[in-house]
């Protein structure tokens, strides 16, 4: 079962293609570039390419945005931003696109960041977590949907700064996402909690944990809570070896992302109960605006929406809020003025986020919550929404840590 | 006294706890063919491995017109002035046959690390006077990996030859030829070894070959020698029409 | 205290069962075909996969379970016989790399089937029954199927042993992997065997990803996970040394177990740095021997010839194309052409040490990424501009190609290619985990050419007479004497020896030229995408470079020009229109394999060869 993409399958004029800049745009239709890894982590883009057709359907459905219809032209970068640095060219060169999206892996949204930086495009990162992307390389032209590792780390230390436990461990996947997210954990809770002391800290290969000498490792340093970084398939091999050899027994454990469905779901039965996790509750998220997308996802794609599918939905919602701000202009530097302070609606029905003119950070939220086992399988249960806004740094420290412009 | 060009004292070897080459001691003259023979087991690869640098001797030196070149590397042994050819011919199979010997030409001029000439540039004439002293001339263009088997065994003369070497160490130089060429070769090999003064040493099966081509002989029995001198001497020699007992056919 | 050393020992032990499962069936295969089987890593995942559906399937229970294991484990046999039938059968004559392309051309395949099949979520099989517990020792909890899988790799050996030890077959067997010649005795007998062999190997990769079930989940990202380590363990143990294999697996196992209590973040390089370790002091791995036969008597390629006339004129016509056309062709034509002009030289260097140097390298991705770094550092760290960068690139990578090759070209074959994939790993992993100096996966940003040079068209052309110059230099240097000496050496390293040549110091150098030479085009590819990331020397871009040069042809010189715009062009389309573009990358290298086994060089040489005898 492979949704299909729009193909364009007249291809092998290869010269055609390479050439002819985008002889068949239309100049009523405003085209997006959206460049993903999806043969790499097909698990968790397909949810979100589904969500984003989807909401670009009811926007043409409806007329489109002032009068001018919106196409989606989507590529495949493999995981290797060399290549999306390619498709940014191509799309922006070739097929005439109005605006860049997309992007999971932090480093391919970074390579892309910097493509739009250098010819003053607009970039909206969608899922890319990484710090960097706003602060530390941040610039006029990118905006980031998702709370980024900093913030979710934030929303956690709050919920860890109330245990009772001082010894701390730490497991996260050896490269730049795990050991930033090990770092701000570390540097937040000492700064709530200075009497905690970390005893062990766990790098493991990303994608090839050995889980069995894992876990015995950080057993072996007897802490009294553990925070996880590590997802997909580490995660699961740390969770069986983990919950097999005793290591959640008594101990608190905090994690990353884990309440996410995507993570969640695999587990099965065997996901963990009690953890204290980010996430996306689903099942049990209500609001009159999540149930709408909810019932609609289900009835069209027949399976549960995940956390790639809320973010889709509302990459397209911001791309349709600013597009109505311009009265649909694409002019790059009227669309970033347009985004800059904009609120948007989102899928969860809270509070409407906002992206923050000091660093194009969207103020979108996540739920806190533990988890647990409903009908043999893996939920989120007493969450709430942490609201994006009250997890990040203040003005000052923002404008130290972004270049200046 | 000119001292002779191969000389190998006492040269002992042996294999654990197998004494393959004991006690021998030969010399060779410019100009002279001298054969190594013995049935097999004798010890004469190890003999010949000895003095060509494949294998270090336990005891005893190898001296090259005087020089002491015992145990040194294959490479350097061949840069004081000796040619070698095999028992299995080896040549560079995808290089014609004229560059074979020109590879060895340059590499004779200390240019092999040269990566600004153009070998097809190259003058010709010094590989196509070799190859014409072995015969080879016309098939200069060919690629040598189609070569015929005795065809090949005179490009690796002509290879062995190209840095003018004072010996020439040729271990079984017509095993795998048929019989007529086996004496146009040898008799070919004669030839230059006198016109130039180059001493041969060289290993031989073919009893015909050896006793028609080879002024001196030395026949090795066990890792010792057993008898040496003239063919007529060595023809009539006791112990080694006794060594040859149904094995080996004396002429 | 020592309780927990003695978990941690145990947890190594089961780690070591798994790798040896594995191993033991890749280390088979080559043994007694010579093929490095690419594709061991698909066998293993569809192992896990098969099992979990037919684990699934079965009733749950003892029965359910086994039988279901034991099923995967036949049909992954079977799928291994298919292979060998219908593809590696058919190209036992070709040179070594062809077959390893091959092999890398199901993996594409396999990737692609997987994901169509079971889809792309992340699949957790059921526990063993009888084995979910834990057992209490000396106060740790020991998961009982670890202990399982503990007996299970020595149970595995020994029942290997008698196998190769008391049947006809396991002697058949023995004497092919001892001695290469044996094969050939074998006559009519020689298909069965090694396809026999195929089953064996391809079953006991399957019985390796099957039995993973009740540890890990099932995901598409273990093929090429397992891969790598299964090499390293082959390698460490000695190729086609199943004692070899266990202790290698034995070694890493419990490298891993302790090395991460000692250094936690040096997980991805350790068993890379045991491996060159290991080769630098024994060059044939623990238990392994130098090859019987020194060289399995290299295919004899043509003498390369001065450029027909015919091949002149082609020429001219691509560099007056490559001056003209992109020009009128728009702003991203003008990317593409910039990208396949870098391809075009690498390629050439990879193809300057393997076609007239004879060496294998799996890992020439680390000189394109020395270069790329060497330029992205200097921009990043001293805020250098574009043309000391662009100087910086070959000094970086052509330092790294003399370490590195300093150790590489003194050992041959699949062994000197593993060493090379070793250092490459180690340089990755460095860029990937070294994050204060490298950004690690961040990758370092705005490494943009200088203002001059900012217009793509002025790059375009940069890169276009950097790289069509230092082609064309390589090029000319294969017929120099020193590309002849290459050549010598390769062809017979005795007569070489014999002519004073230094075979090490002509591979030494032309190791460094070719580093050099790669370094130069990942200069220009940091310049061209104004980013530097880890992938530029991961496995994958090593690869490209391998497909690039065997696509073209090994034997002739035009062929990694050829290569190098046949694949960038092809990668370049498929990837822009197809969901299933590495399916059908597979298929196509398979077909290239299977139909054009000179490479598309040799196959356009041969047709030009009948129309003008």
């Amino acid at each position: 079962m492979i949704p299909t993409l729009p193909r364009r399958v007249a291809l092998l004029g290869a010269a055609a293609s390479l050439a002819a800049p985008a002889l068949h745009a239309q100049p009523s239709v405003i085209r997006i570039g959206e460049i993903n890894s999806y043969s790499a982590i097909p698990a968790f883009l397909l949810p979100y390419r589904q969500a984003w057709q989807m909401a670009e359907e009811e926007i043409n459905a409806a007329g489109g945005i002032a009068g001018r219809r919106i196409e989606t032209i989507f590529r495949d970068d493999n995981g290797r931003p060399e290549d999306a640095v390619r498709h940014a060219g191509e799309l922006l060169n070739n097929e005439r696109v109005d605006l860049l999206a997309g992007g999971f892996l932090s480093h391919v949204g970074l390579a892309v960041s910097d493509v739009a930086r250098r010819n003053r495009r607009l970039y909206l990162a969608t899922e890319p977590l990484s710090d960097a992307l706003v602060w530390a390389q941040g610039h006029r032209y990118i905006f980031r949907l998702r709370p980024s590792t900093y913030m979710q780390c934030a929303m956690l230390v709050e919920e860890a700064a109330k245990l009772p436990a001082r010894r701390w461990a730490t497991v996260a996947p050896n490269y730049e996402y795990g050991q930033s997210a090990v770092r701000w954990f570390r540097e937040l809770l000492s700064r709530a909690k200075p009497d905690v002391e970390f005893v062990a800290e766990q790098f493991p290969a990303l994608g090839r944990i050995d889980a069995g000498a894992t876990v015995q490792a950080l057993a072996g340093a007897r802490p009294e809570a553990i925070f996880n970084v590590t997802f997909g398939a580490d995660l699961t091999n740390f969770v069986r070896q983990g919950s097999t050899r005793g290591l959640f027994d008594g101990r608190t454990m905090v994690s990353l992302l884990t309440g996410e469905p995507e993570y969640l779901d695999p587990l099965g039965d065997e996901a963990p109960e009690g953890w204290i996790v980010t996430g996306y509750p689903w099942q049990e998220l209500n609001t009159p605006g999540h149930v709408r997308f909810r019932e609609a996802y289900q009835a069209r794609f027949n399976t549960h929406p995940r956390l790639g599918s809320a973010l889709g939905f509302d990459s397209v919602t911001v791309i349709r809020r600013m597009l109505e701000a311009t009265a649909a202009d694409t002019d790059t530097e009227k669309m970033v003025d347009a985004l800059r302070g904009m609120t948007f609606p989102t899928v969860f029905g809270e509070a409407d986020p906002e992206f923050r003119a000091i660093d194009h950070q969207s103020t979108l939220g996540a739920y806190v919550g533990r988890t647990a086992l409903r009908q043999g399988r893996g939920v989120m249960v007493d969450w709430r929404y942490a609201d994006g806004r009250d997890y990040l740094p203040s003005d000052e420290e923002v404008r130290r840590l972004r270049p200046q412009d | 006294m000119i001292p002779p060009v191969l000389a190998a004292e006492g040269l002992h070897k042996s294999f654990g706890g197998v004494q393959a080459v004991a006690d021998v001691s030969l010399a060779v003259a410019g100009g002279e063919l001298l054969a190594l023979i013995g049935p097999n087991g004798a010890g004469k690869s190890t003999c010949f491995n000895l003095i060509n640098g494949q294998l270090r001797p336990d005891r005893g030196r190898v001296r090259l017109r005087g020089r002491d070149i015992t145990g040194l590397a294959p490479r350097r042994i061949w840069r004081l002035g000796v040619g070698r050819t095999f028992q299995i011919t080896a040549t560079f199979g995808s290089l014609s046959v004229l560059q074979n010997v020109q590879m060895a030409l340059l590499s004779h001029a200390g240019r092999a690390f040269d990566l600004l000439g153009q070998v097809p540039r190259e003058d010709p004439a010094p590989a196509l006077a070799l190859l014409e002293r072995v015969g080879m001339a016309e098939q200069a263009g060919r690629p040598c990996g189609v070569l015929a088997y005795g065809d090949l065994k005179r490009v690796e003369l002509a290879v062995a030859l190209a840095h003018g070497p004072a010996l020439l160490l040729m271990d079984e130089p017509t095993a795998g030829m048929a019989p007529a060429e086996r004496a146009a070769l040898m008799a070919l090999t004669a030839r230059l070894a006198r016109e130039s003064g180059i001493a041969v040493l060289f290993t031989e099966h073919d009893m015909g070959v050896v006793f028609g081509h080879a002024d001196r002989i030395l026949v090795l029995d066990r890792g010792r020698v057993i008898a040496e001198g003239p063919p007529d001497a060595v023809r009539g020699d006791a112990r080694v029409r006794a060594v040859y007992l149904g094995g080996m056919e004396v002429p | 205290m020592w309780q927990d050393l003695l978990a941690q020992s145990l947890s190594g032990l089961a780690t070591a069962s798994s790798l040896f499962l594995v191993a033991s069936g890749l280390t088979v295969i080559f043994g007694v075909t010579r093929i490095v089987n690419f594709a061991h890593g698909s066998l293993y995942m569809l192992g896990a996969y098969l099992a979990w559906t037919l684990v699934g399937a079965l009733p749950r229970g003892h029965l359910g379970f086994w039988g279901g294991v034991l099923l995967a484990v036949l049909i992954v046999g079977v799928i291994g016989v298919l292979i060998e039938v219908l593809l590696l059968r058919r190209i036992y004559k070709s040179p070594e790399l062809f077959q390893l392309l091959a092999t890398f051309g199901v993996v594409l395949i396999v990737q692609d089937v997987a994901l169509w099949i079971w889809g792309p979520q992340d699949l957790l099989g059921p526990r063993a029954p009888g084995l979910r517990g834990a057992v209490d020792i000396f106060g740790a909890r020991f998961p009982l199927y670890d202990l399982f899988l503990i007996c299970v790799g020595p149970v595995v050996l020994g029942l290997l042993w008698l196998l190769f030890h008391r049947t006809r077959w396991g002697t058949r067997v023995r004497a092919a992997t001892a001695d290469r010649e044996m094969v050939g005795a074998l006559g009519v007998n020689q298909r069965l065997l090694f396809t026999t062999v195929f089953f064996l190997g391809a079953a006991l990769a399957g019985l390796g990803g099957a039995l993973q079930l009740p540890r890990e989940s099932v995901n598409l990202q273990m093929d090429l996970a397992i891969i790598a380590e299964a090499f390293v363990v082959v390698v460490i143990g000695g190729l086609g040394s199943l004692p070899g294999a266990f202790l290698a697996a034995l070694l890493i196992g419990q490298m891993q177990a302790f090395g991460i209590l000692i250094f936690p973040k040096i997980t991805l390089v350790l068993v890379f740095l045991v491996m060159a370790v290991v080769l630098i002091l024994r060059p044939y791995g623990l238990l392994g021997r130098p090859p019987a036969t020194a060289h399995a008597a290299p295919a004899i390629e043509p003498p390369y010839g001065p450029p027909s006339r015919a091949l002149r004129v082609i020429g001219l016509v691509g560099l007056a194309a490559a001056l003209v056309v992109p020009p009128l062709m728009g702003e991203f034509a003008l990317i593409v052409f910039t990208e396949i002009a870098i391809m075009v030289l690498f390629a050439a260097s990879l193809h300057f040490i393997m076609g007239p140097g004879g060496m294998v390298s799996f890992g020439h991705a680390a000189y394109f990424g020395m270069g790329a770094y060497g330029a992205a550092l200097l921009t990043a760290h001293f805020a250098a501009p574009m043309e000391a960068g662009l100087l910086a690139a070959p000094l970086v990578a052509g330092l790294a190609g003399a370490v590195f090759g300093f150790f590489c070209v003194r050992l041959s074959g699949v062994y000197a290619a593993m060493l090379t994939l070793a250092f490459a790993q180690i340089a990755w992993s460095t860029a990937f985990q070294w994050i204060e100096l490298t950004g690690g996966d961040n990758g370092i940003l705005g490494v943009w050419p200088s203002d001059w040079a900012a217009p793509k068209l002025t790059f375009y052309y940069l890169a276009l007479g950097l790289c069509v110059g230092a082609t064309l230099l390589l090029r000319r240097s294969i017929f120099s004497p020193f590309g002849m000496a290459m050549r010598a050496q390769r062809d017979s390293p005795l007569r070489a020896e014999a002519i004073g040549l230094d075979g090490f110091r002509i591979r030494w150098v032309a190791f460094i030229l070719a580093a050099v030479a790669a370094g130069i085009a990942g200069g220009l590819f940091a310049y061209a995408k104004g980013s530097v990331f880890p992938s530029v020397m991961a496995i994958p871009r090593s690869v490209d470079a391998l497909v690039m040069v065997l696509l073209g042809g090994v034997q002739t010189v035009s062929g990694p020009i050829i290569g190098a715009l046949a694949f960038t062009w092809a990668h370049e389309q498929l990837m822009r229109a197809f969901e299933m573009w590495r399916l059908l990358l597979g298929l196509l290298i398979v077909a290239l394999v299977l139909f054009f086994p000179q490479g598309l060089a040799g196959a356009a040489q041969r047709l030009a060869g009948r129309r003008a005898p």
